[in-house]
């Protein structure tokens, strides 16, 4: 791992216009780089906006260079890095809910979301198809790990991701605001947080949340973009309900200490997961 | 708030940030700057104002008066002194000419027919000034009333944007109370005014504080009929407001459309209102 600089975008989006998100995109990441970014990162469907419903198709692109947007963002990524989100459409027509990180021009790692929420206002698997395959990617900085929303609220994915070597997990979420109570903060906003500093602390990684802000009809979008130390403790925090760029910096020597302190990932033993889970799976297939 | 249950406590500082973000993101989405707003001199209308005014400027809400030969003056001078503490602009049109005709064909003791006239004719001058004053008509209804149907259909319910929809009232009075809403409008009984001496809590049979509670246990909390019965609500009650709901459906839905074609509205086409705004 090296030391690095990463930037969480909480960004308002263009419900299905994938144009005006793009400028928007490539104005925050000149912004970003001027405060020293090496990696942007914007949130879940940054270039669609999220509520899509029937509009899902139309905005859905290919993951490579023959689609005119994804090639201005690989053009953008020879001088930072980024994680964009998108609607992915693959070569048999399937569309995804996507998020690709990039880098000198190339396209480094494709996660498929693949937790789709259908339920109370959710409605991702009615208009997507599953990903169906987590795993960390090497990067110019070391090993990550990127996930998006839905996938984060279930252990199994960021569980993976850590034993897969990651150092850092990447959330990317378009989290509507719901829970509204005398607490101060949404319900919403609450409980992402206890996961992400659950997750830092017991995998003794980098935790980096984003989610967008702004309105889609009536739902209101968060932010709230968050970094966490290895060691659970908070880093950087972007507000609730507005815009911002929120940067902070990465340092292996901190995962080092954290992990002496703590050694839970010495301790580790997937093998007691791995058997339990052929014992669950054997006796449910009996 | 000693009336509220921990439930039903909401933080009114958080709930205005959202509720002006709403009102300012979905009005100029839609191509627009300005809102409108019929002022009654209640408690949700004026809240309403307050939430426009701070949204959008109160130089771009016209909150519209619109008294009847039945409303009380006490209505008119509220709803005036929120005009002066907001700033907004205002107008002000008597409908009492308009309704008179069409009451005169209505019996006097059908008050549930003249009472939709006068909301619906209200609904005519606000779409009117929304096209003159190029605003979207801003709906004042809350959570409580929309469950229960307590609206007029294509009449007080009729409008753009409905910043209270998911607020019962007694957490609009919380809001209220922190937004600088008068006193006087916070402590006088809810009332559509259609007719003297009419209260929301008389024509409902409960009041807010009751009937609130019992809604957020059946709606928010999908409680079960028997678990409210079981939390102290009365049987008959629990089953009246769950009739209410029930039979209400129609009201906060568009018109249905009969299925013929593969994609049929409302069906399988689905389309959020802000598309590529």
């Amino acid at each position: 791992m090296k030391r690095f600089t990463l930037a969480l975008a909480q960004m308002e989006t263009r419900l299905g216009d994938p144009a005006a998100n793009l400028d928007k995109h490539l104005q925050i990441i000149v912004r970003a780089r001027r405060r020293g970014a090496d990696l942007v990162v914007f949130p879940e469907l940054s270039l669609t906006g999220y509520m899509l419903q029937d509009l899902a198709s139309d905005v859905a692109i290919a993951a490579n260079g023959d689609d005119p947007v994804f090639r201005r963002l690989l053009s953008a990524s020879r001088n930072v890095d980024l994680v964009v989100s998108f609607v992915e459409r693959d070569s048999r027509h399937r569309h995804f809910v996507s998020a690709a990180y990039l880098s000198g021009g190339a396209l480094v790692h494709l996660h498929r979301k693949v937790y789709l929420p259908t339920y109370g206002l959710f409605q991702d698997s009615r208009f997507f198809d599953r990903g169906e395959d987590v795993r960390a990617f090497d990067t110019r900085f070391g090993r990550l790990g990127l996930l998006i929303c839905e996938d984060f609220w279930h252990v199994s994915p960021p569980y993976l991701l850590w034993l897969d070597g990651a150092e850092v997990l990447l959330l990317i979420s378009a989290s509507p605001g719901r829970g509204l109570s005398d607490d101060g903060r949404l319900e919403s906003a609450r409980r992402v947080d206890n996961i992400t500093q659950a997750y830092a602390s017991l995998f003794t990684v980098y935790v980096a949340q984003t989610n967008r802000v702004g309105f889609e009809d009536g739902l209101c979008y968060w932010g709230g973009a968050t970094v966490l130390g290895p060691d659970g403790q908070r880093l950087a925090q972007g507000p609730d309900l507005e815009e911002a760029l929120v940067l902070a910096d990465i340092d292996p020597e901190r995962i080092r200490t954290a992990r002496l302190a703590l050694p839970l990932l010495r301790d580790e033993q997937p093998s007691l997961v791995y058997h339990g889970l052929a014992r669950l799976l054997g006796e449910v297939s009996r | 708030m000693n009336e509220l249950s921990t439930s039903l406590a909401i933080d009114p500082d958080l709930a205005r940030r959202i509720l002006t973000g709403f009102l300012r993101s979905e009005t100029t989405r839609a191509g627009f700057a300005r809102g409108v707003v019929g002022l009654s001199g209640g408690l949700d209308s004026a809240l309403t104002c307050y939430l426009a005014a701070e949204a959008l400027g109160p130089q771009n809400v016209l909150a519209v008066r619109l008294p009847h030969a039945g409303s009380s003056p006490d209505s008119l001078e509220d709803a005036a002194e929120v005009i002066r503490q907001t700033g907004v602009r205002d107008i002000t049109y008597s409908i009492a000419e308009a309704a008179a005709p069409l009451l005169a064909s209505i019996p006097a003791k059908d008050r549930i027919r003249r009472g939709n006239v006068l909301a619906r004719l209200r609904m005519i001058v606000l779409y009117d000034q929304s096209a003159d004053f190029r605003g979207l008509v801003i709906g004042t209804g809350n959570k409580t009333e929309l469950l229960l149907g307590y609206t007029t259909l294509f009449g007080d319910s009729a409008c753009a944007l409905n910043p209270l929809g998911d607020l019962y009232k007694t957490q609009v009075r919380q809001m209220g109370a922190a937004m600088g809403v008068p006193a006087r409008i916070l402590a006088k009984p809810p009332s559509a005014d259609l007719w003297p001496g009419q209260t929301d809590e008389g024509e409902l049979g409960v009041t807010y504080a009751e009937v609130d509670r019992l809604l957020y246990l059946l709606v928010d909390e999908r409680r079960s009929p028997e678990a409210c019965v079981e939390a102290g609500f009365k049987t008959a009650m629990v089953r009246k407001v769950i009739e209410r709901i029930r039979r209400n459906q129609y009201k906060r839905l568009p018109p249905v459309v009969a299925k013929l074609s593969n994609r049929t509205l409302g069906y399988d086409f689905l389309y959020l209102r802000d598309w590529a705004n």
